[in-house]
């Protein structure tokens, strides 16, 4: 059974994020980039199926630029066993990824495709389901746990009032909540075995994908900022502030 | 041609993220249409109707739709979309399992956690966990737009639209419904509570959350926490407020024991009034709390119960 793990390169969740002076997006200039945190998830999930030897083999796609081979490389050093680089410049939207991942998919044929719930630049929270449903897969998002079976995997999935539990055919589209696993550190040997582990060059042309963005980014601006109040030592100077301000 | 909202309930209750999404569907111009799809849930279209702004409300009651499956939800929205313009349903879990979906089988992009409509066409979205806003402008074809309910009120309940009902769709057959668990509380949910009380990490166990607890009942808050507290195991998951989590604007956001990391600091910087008690006085919380006790929560929390008590509050 194959796994397709798509990753995705982001800046990384400890930056500071800065928007640029001329309002047309963030600066990316000289900035730490990680694999995003949910796909980390992902590959991590995906490498204990194939330890466990439920799965052969673990694909690590990524969508992006030249660099974003940097991350599939994390994911090989994670224990991936091959990469796909598809290489794109600029902003490639979710529905573009899910489109070049369907392609993939109908190529490679995994039995599961296991990815982030959601990116942490653009927090959209789409590709995994426009890939299901491109594909006409069922989906488990937001998984917690994973049995997976033959034919069939059950998932646990964090939604609003707890957590659910779906069974859903094979072949399934997953993406990964927080809970779902911790992930590993690569070890060094494990990073200088990944150097030898093949990556396959594409383009979205390949795949007969047009990735060019059918929204216009009109602006990114600065939130508006909150300002810190006052500072108290006890705890009748506490609820006395929040009755003043009328909020108890 | 009119707009669709997809309702949020439970069959029983129509949740206040339908009425938050109906003001923003009401922004677009349009008329307003809501699908209630449920099994048994004729009393949740019976409270849709009530809206103010909506001109129709379509019922598709089914056991198809009891746990409202993205599969089976997306053949359904598909089987209605070609009379609509825009597709909206608010960002909860059901609105983010099923939308993108949607979306792709319409082959349009999604616009995902609307803040603001700036024009029919034209919107506000939190990127980067909220440190950045970003305007987008959708092109040709349908919108489909998942709405953040803390940045829309609820619309009145004045309305008096008819409830028509609509066939089923096809069963894709795919996936199964198994089973829940989920959280049972006398308090008000956490996203359209008035008070939250929320603990983080300095908590430092399950058993010290029920500290908050008592607080909560008090003031009659739904209690929240941080992503730490949730990892370490202390509440369950549907409690967490963040990024990754549940958004969350209340009256009062009252932070005991968080920090104030940025992913927290996302799911919550909108409430009106942030009060924080921590006993680092260099914490981030502090940075944009209104109101800050610096102490110790294990003493100052049943102070303030104590307090709370005095006043009958």
């Amino acid at each position: 059974m194959k796994v397709l793990v798509p990753v995705k390169r982001v800046i990384d969740y400890n930056v500071k994020v800065r928007v640029k002076a001329d309002q047309t997006g963030v600066d990316l200039a000289n900035v730490k980039m990680s694999m995003n945190p949910f796909d980390e998830i992902a590959v991590e999930e995906a490498v204990r199926l194939k330890e466990k030897g439920k799965v052969s083999e673990v694909i690590a796609v990524s969508i992006g630029p030249a660099q974003a081979s940097e991350t599939i490389r994390t994911a090989l050093a994670m224990g991936a066993d091959r990469g796909i680089l598809v290489k794109t410049e600029g902003e490639v939207e979710p529905l573009a990824v899910a489109k070049i991942l369907k392609a993939i998919c109908d190529a490679e044929q995994p039995s599961l495709v296991i990815a982030g719930k959601q990116a942490i630049d653009d927090d959209a929270n789409q590709t995994g389901q426009m890939l299901a449903a491109l594909l006409g897969w069922p989906q488990a998002t937001f998984a917690h746990r994973l049995e997976l079976g033959e034919a069939s995997a059950e998932v646990e999935r964090e939604i609003d009032g707890g957590l659910q539990t779906l069974d859903v055919k094979l072949p399934a589209v997953l993406t990964t909540d927080l809970r779902l696993n911790e992930p590993r550190y690569a070890s060094l040997p494990n990073i200088m075995k990944a150097k030898k582990k093949p990556i396959d060059e594409k383009t979205p042309a390949d795949y007969g994908v047009d990735v060019t963005p059918r929204l216009k980014v009109l602006k990114v601006s600065e939130p508006p900022k909150r300002q810190g109040g006052v500072k108290v030592k006890t705890v009748a100077e506490f609820l006395a502030k929040l009755r003043e301000a009328g909020a108890l | 041609m009119a707009t669709l909202v997809i309702a949020e309930h439970d069959n029983e209750v129509l949740k206040d993220a339908t009425a938050k999404t109906v003001t923003a569907a009401s922004q677009l111009g349009a008329g307003v249409h809501i699908l209630v799809a449920g099994e048994n849930c004729g009393a949740v279209a019976d409270a849709a109707a009530k809206l103010a702004g909506v001109e129709k409300v379509l019922l598709a009651d089914d056991a198809l739709y009891a746990k409202m499956v993205a599969e089976t939800m997306e053949a359904l929205i598909l089987s209605l979309a070609g009379k609509y313009d825009a597709i909206l349903a608010p960002a909860t879990t059901n609105g983010k399992n099923t939308l993108p979906r949607v979306a792709a089988k319409l082959d349009v992009p999604q616009i995902s956690e609307i803040t603001k409509v700036i024009a029919p066409d034209t919107f506000e979205r939190p990127i980067y966990a909220g440190n950045a806003i970003q305007t987008v402008q959708a092109g040709a074809g349908k919108k489909v737009i998942s709405v953040r309910m803390t940045a829309f009120k609820a619309a009145e309940q004045t309305g008096s639209a008819a409830i028509e009902k609509v066939a089923a769709a096809s069963d894709p057959g795919t996936s199964k419904f198994v089973g829940e668990e989920l959280s049972k509380s006398e308090r008000p949910e956490l996203t359209s509570a008035k008070i939250v009380i929320a603990g983080g990490r300095g908590l430092q166990s399950a058993e010290n959350f029920k500290l908050l607890e008592k607080i909560a009942d008090k003031l009659h808050a739904a209690v929240g926490a941080s992503r730490a507290a949730v990892d370490a195991g202390f509440v369950p998951n549907d409690y967490q407020v963040g990024q990754t989590g549940k958004v969350v604007a209340p009256d009062l956001y009252i932070a005991v024991g968080i920090s104030g990391a940025i992913q927290h600091l996302a799911g919550m910087k909108d409430s009106k009034i942030i009060a924080a008690i921590n006993k680092d006085e260099e914490a981030p919380i502090f940075q944009i709390a209104d109101v800050g006790l610096v102490a110790d929560l294990f003493k100052a929390i049943p102070e303030m119960e104590e307090e709370l008590s005095k006043l009958g509050t």
